[in-house]
């Protein structure tokens, strides 16, 4: 039988593991790539995609934009996810109107929305319009199906509580549907956000003049692949900022959630 | 306030056809009054509060009440059966919801509840969310959240089955308390022949499923009652009648399968 670690190691290795191996990843890159194990014209070394990045910082055009890219996304996802929360909660709490509109999300939902870009762009013009619908649409079904699905799965008991002390329609929404249902639509929030950063970013690549996908792009198409990276390096952050933002967010809006021993009620 | 129920059934509409749960079920509660009612599980005892509530329409048959209060005024409150308290609300909030229902303004109803909080030893939970009580704890709430808008009918569906002895006791005698003070009628489901008997003036004994009145038992022990003291032998018999009418019940609905 073997020791276990004690528990003031095994915490510190919770702790700070996840950031060591990052580390250790980065060392490990910098190493082959300077050595030429890695080909640095694909994978050049982290300390030189680091400068290049500070450099597109000071410079500000990469702020400008970051800027935009945020406002879109943020945009998109308001727009979209306000809406299929909106949707979801009636055709959740109305059993016809949901039978008649499940159809239409089950066929509208699985179609790839990037694939509606051009689409969009005919009917909103390439201006800003256009991008931030593709990210609306891309928004909208994830919060719509998760509200949906979180209506639904209140169980029965809580509205008859609230029908034994004669709650109207819009207190059991307020007081029952809304909160009820909050579990499942937070969760329907974070994939929104996160679709909604995807497309916009997918629009840009292929239809903007500005925007983070635009600055990946353009890097490419010139060849300057440590700029590639920085680029993804901010594309990604800014979807970490957006899930921790959300995180906290649902912690805040759902404080029976927190320190509770049957988490599952 | 007097109720009487007239043939009541309910046929469900459940997934594999109709399911009887409650067959002809009439009799009648006096002002007043406090009524017991024992059974077998799932003879329907639930369906006929709920039905009694308003909260299901009868197959057939229609439940009367007469003396009620007015439209919009409480008629009556109920304890659910594994209580059913909000789990985003605090004790306190959920304790007051049927008084925010009612339109009562925000410092009343929090008063209100909060004397009811305290009464059952829960002041310091009064902010807590019921995912951080335990079992019998969030009973209590679940009673006094009935409790607290003054209905003059409560409706009990075994309010007190997860409590310790000792705090059963105490809840029953505050409960005798409040029903005499008040001057309400209770209807109380238990599957405790004890406490239908310390309690009720009148025992309701159902058959299984379909659930019928197979007996009404009157309990002839004066009020108010000292709950903690030794019963006259007249109850032990009782309690072996109705004994005797359950076991038979109880056998059927477990071995007739259907
Ligand atoms: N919503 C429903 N849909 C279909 N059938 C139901 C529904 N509610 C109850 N039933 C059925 O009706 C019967 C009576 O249920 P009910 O809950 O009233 O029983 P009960 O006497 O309260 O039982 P217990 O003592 O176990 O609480 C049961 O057979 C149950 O399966
Ligand atoms: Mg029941």
């Amino acid at each position: 039988m073997r020791e276990a670690a004690p528990p003031e190691f095994s915490g510190q290795v919770e702790r700070w593991g996840p950031a060591l191996s990052a580390l250790a990843v980065l060392a490990a890159w910098e190493l082959a790539s300077r050595t030429g194990a890695i080909s640095p014209m694909f994978f050049p070394p982290p300390s030189s995609i680091a400068v290049v990045l500070w450099r597109m910082l000071m410079g500000g055009e990469l702020l400008v934009d970051l800027g935009i890219t945020i406002a879109r996304v943020i945009a998109g996802f308001v727009l979209g996810a306000g809406l299929g929360m909106l949707l979801g909660m009636v055709m959740g709490s109305s059993p016809r109107l949901g039978a008649q509109l499940d159809p239409w999300v089950a066929a509208l939902h699985p179609t790839p929305k990037i694939a509606v870009l051009p689409l969009i762009l005919v009917i909103f013009g390439i201006g800003e319009a256009s991008k931030i619908m593709l990210a609306a649409l891309g928004a909208f079904f994830p919060m719509l199906i998760n509200t949906i699905a979180g209506v639904r799965q209140i169980p029965h008991i809580y509205f008859e509580v609230a029908d034994s002390y004669g709650a109207g329609r819009m207190q059991t929404f307020a007081r029952v549907v809304v909160p009820g249902s909050l579990p499942l639509v937070m969760a329907g929030a974070r994939i929104s956000a996160n679709v909604a950063l995807m497309l916009t970013i997918a629009a840009e690549l292929v239809a903007a003049q500005r925007g983070l996908g635009q600055v990946i792009w353009f890097a490419w198409q010139t060849l300057r692949i440590e700029e590639v990276y920085a680029g993804l390096f901010v594309t990604s952050m800014l979807g970490i900022t957006f899930a921790y933002l959300l995180e906290r967010f649902t912690r805040w809006v759902m404080p029976w959630r927190s320190g509770v021993r049957n988490a599952s009620r | 306030m007097k109720i009487e129920c007239q043939q009541l059934t309910k046929v469900y509409e459940a997934t594999n056809g109709p399911l009887s749960s409650l067959e002809d079920v009439t009799f009648s509660v006096d002002d007043r009054e406090f009524v017991g009612i024992v059974g077998p599980s799932g003879c329907g005892k639930t369906t006929l509060l709920k039905l009694i509530a308003g909260l299901l329409e009868p197959t057939s048959g229609r439940v009367i009440m007469s003396g009620a209060p007015a439209e919009g005024y409480p008629r009556s409150s109920m304890v659910f059966q594994d209580h059913g308290l909000f789990p985003w609300m605090t004790v306190l909030d959920n304790v007051a919801f049927g008084l925010q229902m009612y339109g009562i303004d925000r410092a009343e109803r929090r008063d209100r509840a909060r004397a009811f909080v305290d009464r059952v030893g829960l002041s310091q939970f009064a902010d807590s969310y019921p995912g951080q009580l335990s079992v019998g704890m969030g009973q209590r709430v679940g009673i006094i959240r009935a409790f607290v808008t003054d209905p003059p009918l409560l409706l009990m569906d075994e309010p007190f089955g997860a409590l310790d002895s000792q705090t059963r006791l105490v809840l029953q005698e505050e409960l005798l308390r409040i029903w005499g003070e008040y001057q309400k009628v209770v209807i109380f489901v238990t599957h405790d022949i004890d406490e239908a008997i310390r309690l009720s003036d009148r025992i309701l004994v159902m058959t299984g499923r379909p659930g019928r009145i197979l007996e009404e038992v009157p309990i002839p022990l004066d009020r108010p009652r000292e709950l903690t003291r030794r019963k006259p032998a007249a109850v032990g018999e009782i309690k072996w009648h109705i004994w005797g009418l359950l076991e038979e019940q109880v056998r059927k609905s477990l071995w007739v399968a259907d």
